[in-house]
């Protein structure tokens, strides 16, 4: 094995200008994906437009079926997982929210679906730009949710997607995060791995004993009510516990063929090692806080960036230790909770809950910022820093503020 | 190039010559807790009959979902899974691709196999009716849809769906003081709507279990001509039209007999009535009045004559000015309609 690894990471990666949305066209190309369903919404569509290509050129072999709605387009997929073929889908916005029926069920079915999320605002009032909103409704549902920031990521974690949502001991769908247009129409180079280096990363789906198919006549989600509902629910609970252990596996290994590395897969770290505040985030606001961050060091200012990857399952004691270094936190929160705890955002309201049992608890700020595809400018990040360098002053500062809002 | 459509090959299910020549193995058997002479569940039974063990069957909620499939005790022989209220359709059309694309690409065995996805008229003619048209328009999937018709959400206490007669007591519809129609709208016209707008489905029927030689082959024709198919049949159900159990079948023959629910199937595009509908079309049957059918369910008890009358005048349009009697509502002009105040 140690051979053979070693000689597939001689072979060259080719090398390709393109987009996010193509980037994950190409990942399900490389895991031989049999089943796509498509249906248009605008920003996450795009990958679509890309693997009818690819089916039209013969390059994907898969049934490629345009739906009639999201609702159709999830529900297809997922009785084709069910009878063991590798599916994708996506959606976006209020796409992925007319599906949210069947979002809802496939976790409890066990079914591995890897779908993309071109993340976009909810209408109404109409807007195409990235809000986080649209995954982050189906947190509380056995979803794997993970943010990636630029094309590469993208392909990388579309197969790692594949790799730990198909893992026997998880079996739960996960949904890979590409912020609209920021990340979904932006092209950057992107090394395209051999497909003997993805074929030894990733094996055959193997549905086993839950296979629906006249070899294995079982039934699948019959009827439990209140005898069984809450065993099932833990089994379900129990395999997004051992997704921590998995998702830590896969990229392990995943650096091992590939050779290119992550670090800890949760969430990166961005200057830390020696800063006084950080500020913490998803998705591709990570470049022009990045940015920022090299511009407010040549002054001095030594703030660092967390962004996190892994929404579920989040890794809270880890996250909570990490922030816990510091002597403020500032989150970037790309949605909104209306309503919630210091009307916060929801990665804020995450976060609090993470740092609670936590020994060292920084104050720690909510930013709403860079809704409907605002940008989010380096003036936003700095003034967001400045705010966070107070309360690490000891000067009290409102729970959650909106950063780059006309008033 | 490529064929743009490559259809797979079906499973050689050859008609039943009679009762006696029916396969012997149930593949939907004990373990459900229907009511009392549920006609769906015989819909259930002997359409698993019809099909044979190489099927997997899909079912939207409702009540074959509901009361079949108790954790421990499914009824089910063949494989069978839950499928949301209005994805009978895209249930079908994904286990189809799914075994489609495996067997293709030599991930599994290459074999026909029959994939069966039903849904309640709940769950088909109101909610699902979109995946259903999209389904019945991809050549590509063998894959049949039957929709089980008992004319009312009777799972979740006998609510009006889009299939309901005209005027019918449901909960959400109950005759009151000021209003004895509550429902008012027409019973929506499935097959005839569904091969009227679906030109390259090459199978839709109309069936009742009452006769279910021809149901079951209709099933059997369903599977095995290739590409998407839909049947839709009638079932009476003693707990949502108020009936006496041990009077479904006669029921069933009822709606056939008073010209209510035409028999019929379209097979690549031609239609061909059959039973006591082709005989009713052709003269050597005369219709029962639709009083000998109503005022057996307790569903239309609140009818007065006129309301009869007017129940009778439209079915009596279905068979004296639809263009394709019984099948499809065209007209050759405008009929004035008055439904009695």
């Amino acid at each position: 094995m140690a051979q053979a690894v070693a000689s597939l990471e001689q072979q060259a990666d080719k090398t390709a200008l393109i987009t996010g949305s193509e980037a994950i066209a190409v990942a399900c190309k490389l895991a031989d994906v049999d089943v796509i369903t498509a249906y248009p919404i605008r920003p996450y569509d795009t990958v679509m437009q890309y693997v009818a290509k690819l089916v039209a050129n013969g390059e994907l072999d898969c049934e490629y079926i345009v739906a009639e709605s999201e609702h159709s387009q999830f529900e297809i997929v997922k009785h084709a997982s069910a009878v063991g073929a590798r599916v994708f889908c996506g959606s976006s916005g209020v796409g992925w929210m007319y599906a949210f029926e069947a979002l809802t069920v496939t976790p409890g079915l066990r079914i591995p679906m890897v779908a993309m999320v071109g993340n976009r605002a909810l209408d109404d009032p109409g807007a195409f730009g990235v809000e986080h909103n649209d995954a982050l409704a189906v947190r509380d549902l056995g979803w794997q949710l993970v943010w990636v920031d630029n094309p590469q990521e993208a392909l990388d974690t579309a197969l790692i997607a594949y790799r730990v949502a198909e893992d026997r001991r998880v079996f739960l769908p996960c949904a890979i995060s590409c912020d609209g247009a920021f990340l979904t129409h932006s092209q950057a180079l992107v090394k395209i791995p051999s497909q003997e280096k993805v074929d030894a990363f990733l094996p055959p789906y193997n549905r086993g004993d839950l296979l629906l198919h006249p070899d294995n006549p079982i039934t699948v989600a019959p009827q439990v009510n209140e005898d069984w509902l809450m065993e099932i629910r833990r089994q379900t609970a129990a395999a997004m516990e051992r997704a921590y252990t998995v998702i830590r596996e896969a990229y392990a290994e995943f650096e091992q063929i590939f050779g290119r590395r992550y670090g800890n897969p949760f969430f990166e770290e961005y200057q830390t090692e020696d800063a006084e505040i950080v500020l913490v985030g998803m998705g591709t606001l990570s470049t022009p806080v990045k940015v920022a961050i090299r511009e407010m060091r040549k002054e001095g200012k030594k703030v660092g960036f967390v962004r996190v990857r892994w929404f579920r399952p989040f890794a809270a004691e880890e996250l909570a230790k990490t922030l816990g270094r510091f002597s403020a936190v500032g989150i970037i929160d790309r949605d909104f909770s209306l309503g919630s705890p210091y009307l916060s955002g929801v990665l804020a309201t995450e976060v609090r809950a993470a740092m609670y049992p936590a020994a060292k608890r920084p104050p720690m700020l909510d930013f709403i910022c860079g809704l409907g595809g605002r940008e989010v400018t380096l003036p936003d990040v700095k003034k967001m820093s400045d705010i966070v360098y107070h309360a690490a002053e000891g000067k009290p500062q409102p729970l959650t503020q909106w950063i780059g809002l006309r008033e | 190039m490529a064929t743009f459509v490559d259809i797979q090959p079906t499973q050689q299910l050859d008609p039943i010559k009679g009762v006696k020549k029916m396969p012997l193995e149930e593949f939907f058997t004990s373990g459900h807790r229907t009511c009392q002479g549920c006609e769906s569940a015989l819909v259930m039974k002997l359409m698993a009959k019809a099909a044979g063990p190489r099927t997997v069957v899909l079912g939207s909620t409702g009540c074959m979902y509901v009361a079949n499939t108790t954790y421990y005790s499914t009824s089910w022989v063949v494989p069978w899974m839950h499928t949301q209220l209005g994805s009978s359709g895209s249930a079908a059309m994904g286990a189809a691709s799914g075994l489609k694309a495996l067997m293709r690409k030599g991930k599994i065995k290459d074999e026909p196999i029959n994939v069966i996805a039903f849904c309640g008229d709940g769950g088909g003619a109101d909610m699902g009716l979109s995946a259903i048209s999209a389904a019945l328009t991809h050549p590509d999937y063998n894959l049949l849809i039957l929709m089980y018709d008992n004319e009312s959400y009777a799972n979740t206490d006998i609510q009006l769906s889009g299939s309901t007669p005209y005027g019918a007591h449901t909960t959400f519809s109950p005759p009151g003081k000021m209003k004895r129609i509550m429902h008012h709208r027409w019973k929506k016209n499935m097959a005839g709507m569904l091969a009227a707008g679906h030109p390259t489905c090459k199978y839709i029927a109309t069936v009742c279990m009452s006769y279910p030689l021809q149901a079951m082959n209709s099933v059997r024709k369903a599977l095995s001509i290739g590409g998407p198919t839909f049947i839709h049949s009638l079932d009476p159900c003693p707990k949502g039209w108020d009936y006496d159990p041990m009077q479904s079948h006669e029921m069933g023959e009822l709606a056939v007999t008073t010209g209510v629910w035409p028999l019929y199937e379209v097979e690549e595009g031609v239609i061909r009535l059959y039973g006591k509908t082709k005989e009713i079309a052709e003269g050597r049957y005369k219709r029962f009045p639709v009083r000998d059918y109503l005022l057996r369910q307790g569903r239309f008890a609140h009818f007065t004559d006129d309301d009869i009358d007017y129940f009778q005048s439209k079915v009596d349009q279905m068979w004296d000015k639809w263009l394709v009697p019984g099948v499809i509502p065209f007209l050759k002009e405008v009929e004035t309609d008055h439904p009695p105040k």
